[in-house]
């Protein structure tokens, strides 16, 4: 039982990858997204990455570390550009760890029946061991996937809802004559192998996006946050949800940290500070592709329009704990843990700055744990998520 | 600024001048700007200038959502204030509108004045007729739009908040209406034979956002239509050379019917 009242049995570990396609990081320059030439990508050296990062997933099985994916869309940073395809092959890969894709960019795809029949597949095939998450998608997913980002909130919902009334009617079809989707006969088929549907989760990054979440009992995802910003989101959640008279779980928190475990400091700073080339590149991007107009609520755009455009605002996303801005472009491991954002070191390292983060924000049911990113080998990648399993998992059972 | 009320939704509308109506459809950015352009015709017409709904301070119902449902709304508009004979004048955007509200009725309408119009599409599916101002670099989008950006653009960090959220509002409500097909309806151009009124296609020669070719294949495509360049000027002649804008809508509409 935390100060907050809300109830866990032990914290459950998520490892991500985002499959990077690093080897093309050397000849991109400011922007990693959404322009760059696919001439860059080396299939056969593509082949190897995807059966690699498959491998370090499918080690999670024995590790007892569950699996998350997610996706993105023209770029290097992200070659996992449909997180439901790792997900299928894993559901037969594995047999006992929980997968969860974080997730499907719903309001960017044009058909939801689509993804509630992939979601129901894989959750057949995994007997009931996905965890489905909804996305909207950062903004430079707009140009690929060419949607409206002036209505990408009410599409999302409105596929959302449909998903889920697609998953969960079982006596033949229904009509479905919505704002965004149209069909006469949704009639999903298989059913999922949970019931009534596998859990739902969505990353939020702000206040606002945790309040809606609480309000449908929606599992929240909170990814570089950090310190500084995570508080107030757990908190707007939580109290939406008492609000709704629903209970304030910590597993309906999830927290997201590049971590880097090792024998020594040394070793798991070194670790910690190959991921974190993850941070140091997903904010890459030109700056026309980061704030399309509509993604964000007039009020705010106005303020960023007065405050110099979409990446001065960018700019001040990651803050140390006594609030300085920090450039994720050459944040030090150091920096990155003070932040929040990392954990890293020996065990015990780690150990003491997760304890530490945790009570910083009330509890979190959830660790999503990025074990790989940027340059780290596949070697070192086994060897910190072996060490993380065997020497902190087993302390992760009294958070709660 | 007046609020006109039409069909439940109140349509922030500046009406200025004396004179025959001429109803301003304006674009989707720097619509402060055209202030200069407004205020010169303001000596000659009636100027009945509404901002579009999500755009400035005019609400818009989730159900609007279309460029037709705003050429319904005005032609509603020119109904509720009894314009006859009207000289309709659509920038950009606005002159997507223009040309939609065309095609449906000419009943109020004795002219059509289109400033760098959007809204057709006449080339292949690769080639692209308008400028993508969503993934071209901002200072490019400026070059494109304007000869002397500096003498246009207002510094964003001394306006006030109402101005802000007004511009705000405006490039959201340009996205909604215009993203995909991006800035045409595909059948538009099918139905420009419609427009028998005479018209006046304006086109800034050095426009980077539309070329002056695609405005000289609009001009052809509507029967009773002449193309005319503006020196000086590019996707915005109305703001960089409003005097002679003003003058070839005032000479125009001084011309007798064919």
């Amino acid at each position: 039982m935390t100060a907050n009242g809300m109830q866990a049995k032990g914290m459950k570990v998520w490892h991500f990858s985002e499959m990077a396609y690093h080897p093309a990081w050397e000849h991109l320059g400011d922007s990693y997204r959404v322009t760059i030439p696919s001439r860059l990508f080396d299939p056969k050296i593509g082949a190897d990455l995807y059966h690699r990062y498959l491998d370090e997933w499918a080690l999670c099985d024995e590790l007892g570390i569950n699996i998350m994916t997610n996706e993105h869309h023209a770029t290097a940073t992200c070659a996992d550009s449909v997180c439901t395809i790792p997900m299928a092959i894993l559901a037969r890969e594995t047999k006992k760890v929980r997968l969860l894709a974080l997730g499907m960019p719903i309001g960017n795809r044009n058909d939801p029946i689509r993804v509630a029949e992939e979601y129901s597949m894989i959750d057949v095939i995994s007997r009931g061991r996905l965890d489905m998450g909804f996305v909207k998608g950062v903004p430079f997913e707009i140009s690929p996937a060419n949607t409206n980002p002036a209505d990408l909130t009410e599409r999302f919902w409105e596929a959302h809802d449909l998903i889920l009334k697609a998953m969960t009617s079982h006596d033949g079809p229904f009509n479905w004559e919505g704002t965004h989707f149209q069909y006469r006969s949704v009639n999903v088929w298989p059913r999922p192998y949970q019931q009534p549907h596998p859990p739902v989760w969505t990353p939020v990054g702000s206040a606002g996006s945790a309040s809606e979440a609480a309000a449908r009992g929606i599992t929240i995802g909170v990814l570089n946050t950090g310190w500084a910003r995570t508080p107030a989101i757990f908190e707007a959640y939580r109290s939406k949800a008492r609000d709704v008279g629903r209970e304030p779980r910590l597993d309906k928190l999830a927290y997201m940290a590049l971590i880097g475990v090792g024998r020594t400091r040394e070793e798991g700073w070194r670790r910690a500070d190959q991921i974190l080339d993850y941070s140091r590149t997903s904010g890459n991007v030109a700056p026309q592709f980061a704030s399309p107009p509509g993604y964000v609520p007039a009020a705010g755009a106005a303020q960023m329009l007065k405050g110099g455009g979409a990446m001065a605002a960018r700019a001040t996303r990651v803050q140390t704990k006594d609030g300085h801005p920090i450039n994720p472009r050459t944040m030090t491991v150091e920096q990155a843990i003070d932040a929040g954002l990392s954990f890293a070191g020996t065990p015990d390292d780690v150990w003491d700055q997760l304890k530490a983060f945790y009570d910083h924000v009330g509890g979190f049911g959830h660790l999503l744990m990025m074990g790989q990113g940027g340059h780290i080998s596949h070697e070192d990648t086994v060897d910190n998520l072996t060490m993380f399993s065997k020497e902190v998992l087993p302390r992760l059972a009294e958070l709660g | 600024m007046e609020r006109i009320d039409i069909g439940g939704i109140a349509v922030e509308t500046e009406i200025v001048g004396t004179g025959p109506p001429l109803l301003f459809l304006h674009g989707g950015d720097y619509v402060a700007q055209n202030r200069a352009c407004l205020d010169r015709l303001a000596r000659r017409f009636r100027v009945v200038a509404p901002r579009h709904p999500g755009f400035g301070a005019t609400p818009r119902p989730a159900w609007f959502r279309t460029v037709h449902d705003i050429a319904y709304l005005y032609l509603d508009l020119l109904d509720r204030l009894d314009l006859n004979d009207a000289t309709l004048v659509g920038h950009s955007f606005g002159g997507w509108v223009a040309l939609e509200m065309a095609v449906r009725s000419q009943a109020r309408l004795g002219r059509l004045v289109l400033i760098d119009s959007l809204g057709i599409k006449t080339g292949g599916r690769e080639e692209r007729d308008i400028a993508d101002i969503y993934a071209l670099p901002a200072e490019e989008v400026l070059r494109r739009s304007f000869v002397d950006p500096a003498g246009a653009v207002p510094d964003y960090a001394v306006l006030g908040d109402a101005e802000l959220l007004a511009i705000a509002r405006d490039r959201e409500a340009t996205a909604l209406y215009g993203w995909k097909p991006y800035m045409h309806d595909p059948a538009l151009v099918h139905w420009l034979h419609r427009i028998t009124c005479p018209a006046l296609v304006l086109w800034g020669d050095q426009d980077g956002i539309a070329a002056p070719a695609y405005g000289e294949r609009l001009a052809a495509a509507l029967p009773g239509a002449s193309f005319e360049r503006v020196a000086g000027a590019a996707h915005y002649p109305q703001i960089e050379q409003p005097d002679a804008v003003a003058a070839a809508i005032e000479a125009f509409a001084q011309e007798k019917r064919p």
